[in-house]
């Protein structure tokens, strides 16, 4: 894994929240995404997890440029993309594409499978000139697995799990080097989620791609993921490699999140230590200060309500456990989790 | 005439010895523009007190529409029951009068839906909806009802009930409202509960602290539940046995522990497989090949066989029954069944 290709810098977005009709006052903001730094690295795969409500889905918009950032960077091959528009925009766009949650939503039930998938082209004809655009829809169809004869069929003659390869190839029209997946199987029967992700698998040995992965199954994101990050109340808490994060979690919120994921493994239920949180996720217009999780932490102490903790390698920490962690107290727990 | 209203809690009856709910051979159709869709195909299954039996399926196998069945809530039409019996205490409820049914549905048989936020009345206080309950079935004051509607919130654990109450269910978070909608289900105090995928809209940590509190309720009450559920990991964590459906059928039953240690049908086999394990990070994941069938053009033969590795000419014409599945010697396995004619054969698979 040689240079980044994508440099997320400090990342903010917040909604502001307004009162009165005429004159429309701040009052607030939701903080959605609250100063996020990441690196994504040709051809790697980064999980993003979180519950809902953490902001992963927003992070995926801003980085998109679906949404504008109120401050912070994103470099794509060290240029800063986030305050870019027109002409400039659209060019970068071509590089990263986004693959959605549900394909009964994201597919326009009134175009052909042909039309969505070439719609891109259009956009970006230099992709592929107006007389080769058929064959280049068939291509894809074929890459993802598709008949290529389905090219005049509409989204409603498709299951669930072939539209979402529909999703994946209209992804892939423009040939990007990142494509951030939201969610890409959490929609989808279990028997079918696996043939998807063998699909995305395979697709970016065979591109060279760099995903972005986000979802909330943790044993997909492990599956998938060559490094994971976890997010909580617009907060990067924690992010390393599978290994540190799963074998060796330092944040407690990951230690959480992890114990409470459901085992398949019905031996495991007199061996299992599961740490029950409390509550639910404070508002995002209104998060706690200091460190976010403090509300619903056993951990917590008084520092922790006045000192922000900093995504860093703690200090006192040696072999696997020292990774990025934003807590006071980072250590591995006792007892591991899965 | 039966229909005098009483305003006394009812004694709870002494503990049935049978099974609490049998169902039996039940079909259900659908009718439709395209066709007959039938949705479950002969399912039989039975919970006793104090039991937990998971339901577990895809969309489409027909699962939710059993349950509905048993509620006695599916549209007729388009639905109809052309077969089966539905024996709730040894009484089959497909054959009572409607005054007789609904006498059954929610106090002696509770649901708890999905989607807490659709399930409960926005324009009506949780309170008002809690309460009602009691006034519908006991004829309790509002007053009445509305000390009970507290009592029972913070029985599920709501935080500051007293002062919730009169709040509508969008002031609520989605744990916390799926927690009412427990509420609901165990104000008569019924006998058995069908829970449809009640943490599925939540977040993992929230879906601990649910199940939970599902599982200490239903042994505090000793009540039957049935749990209707996709997520292999939720059947793990709480199920006593297991009924795996598929196409309107029911491919195998077992003790929870028997099966995920050695499954006796290759479909139930493909879905523990397909679950991406530690050791195999970096290698293709197991995926069942091919999709789900058209309920209106179920297979012929055994459903599962067009996705299925292990089938033969007999799969594509003759419907396995669910064969009792028995150790090599012929030691019966209590519990286990499996509609497969190479139960054998997968069973022994490792």
């Amino acid at each position: 894994m040689a240079e980044p290709i994508l440099e997320v810098k400090d990342l903010v977005k917040h909604y502001p929240l307004t009162q009165g009709i005429l004159f429309k006052k701040q009052v607030g903001a939701v903080k959605a995404v609250d100063g996020i730094s990441f690196d994504l690295m040709k051809g790697e795969t980064l999980g993003i997890v979180g519950e809902s409500g953490c902001g992963k889905s927003t992070l995926a918009k801003v980085l998109m440029n679906l949404e504008r950032a109120t401050s912070g960077q994103v470099l794509f091959k060290g240029e800063d993309i986030s305050k870019l528009t027109g002409q400039a925009l659209k060019a970068v766009r071509r590089n990263i594409q986004m693959v959605f949650q549900d394909p009964y939503t994201s597919l326009n039930p009134r175009m052909t499978v042909g039309d969505i998938i070439g719609e891109p082209f259009e956009i970006h004809p230099e992709v592929a000139p107006k007389g080769d655009r058929r064959k280049a829809v068939q291509d894809l169809l074929d890459v993802v697995g598709l008949n290529p004869e389905y090219i005049n069929r509409y989204p409603h003659q498709f299951s669930g799990g072939q539209r979402q390869r529909i999703g994946i190839a209209r992804g892939l029209a423009l040939k990007p080097e990142i494509i951030i997946c939201d969610e890409p199987v959490s929609a989808l029967d279990v028997s079918v989620q696996a043939q998807v992700i063998n699909l995305l698998d395979q697709l970016q040995g065979e591109f060279g791609l760099s995903y972005m992965f986000i979802a909330h199954d943790l044993s997909i994101v492990r599956h998938i993921s060559d490094r994971v990050g976890v997010m909580y109340l617009g907060k990067m808490v924690e992010i390393g490699s599978d290994e540190e994060i799963y074998d060796n979690a330092t944040h407690p919120y990951t230690q959480a999140l992890l114990s409470a994921v459901p085992v398949p493994d019905p031996t495991a239920r007199e061996t299992r230590d599961r740490i029950i949180l409390t509550g639910d996720i404070p508002s995002p217009a209104n998060p706690p200060s200091g460190c976010r999780f403090r509300t619903r932490c056993w951990k917590a102490e008084e520092r922790c309500s006045t000192e922000v903790p900093l995504l860093a390698v703690p200090e006192l920490l040696k072999g696997p456990a020292a990774h990025q962690s934003a807590c006071h107290f980072a250590e591995v727990r006792e007892t591991a989790a899965v | 005439m039966t229909t005098a209203v009483d305003t006394t809690k009812p004694a709870r009856e002494a503990p049935y010895e049978g099974p609490l709910l049998d169902v039996r051979d039940l079909h259900v159709e659908f009718v439709t523009r395209d066709g007959v869709a039938r949705a479950v195909n002969g399912v039989n299954y039975s919970v006793r007190a104090g039991e937990t039996l998971a339901v577990l399926g895809e969309s489409g196998s027909g699962k939710s529409v059993t349950a509905q069945a048993i509620m006695g809530i599916l549209d007729m039409p388009p639905a109809r029951i052309p077969r089966g019996e539905i024996r709730f205490r040894g009484q089959d409820m497909l054959r009572m009068g409607r005054e007789e049914r609904r006498r059954i549905r929610g106090r002696k048989i509770a649901m708890i839906f999905q989607d807490a936020l659709s399930s409960l009345n926005p324009v009506l206080s949780v309170g008002f909806q809690l309460g009602e309950m009691f006034r519908a079935h006991h004829g309790t004051s509002r007053k009445e009802a509305k000390d009970k509607a507290i009592e029972l919130m913070e029985r599920v654990r709501i935080p500051a009930a007293k002062q919730r109450v009169n709040d509508y269910p969008h002031q609520f978070s989605g744990g916390m409202r799926q927690r009412i909608m427990i509420a609901m289900a165990l104000a008569l105090e019924p006998d058995l509960i069908i829970a449809d995928e009640p943490t599925t809209a939540l977040d993992v940590t929230v879906q601990a602290q649910v199940m939970d509190l599902l599982a200490e309720l239903q042994a505090e009450y000793h009540m039957g539940l049935i749990l209707i559920t996709h997520d292999l990991g939720v059947v793990a964590d709480v199920a006593d046995k297991i009924a795996v459906m598929y196409a309107g059928r029911i491919v195998e039953t077992a003790p929870v522990y028997e099966l995920y240690a050695r499954p006796a049908h290759p479909y139930t086999r493909g879905l523990l497989d397909s679950i991406p394990r530690l050791d195999q990070k970096g290698q293709e994941l197991y995926a069942i090949k091919g999709l789900p069938p058209n309920l209106l053009r179920i297979p012929k033969g055994c459903a599962f066989n067009p996705r299925c590795p292990r089938a033969q000419d007999v799969c594509r014409v003759e419907v396995p029954e669910l064969f009792p599945v028995t150790e090599d010697d012929g030691t019966a396995l209590a519990g286990r069944g499996s509609a497969c004619f190479f139960w054998k054969e997968t069973l022994h698979d490792r």
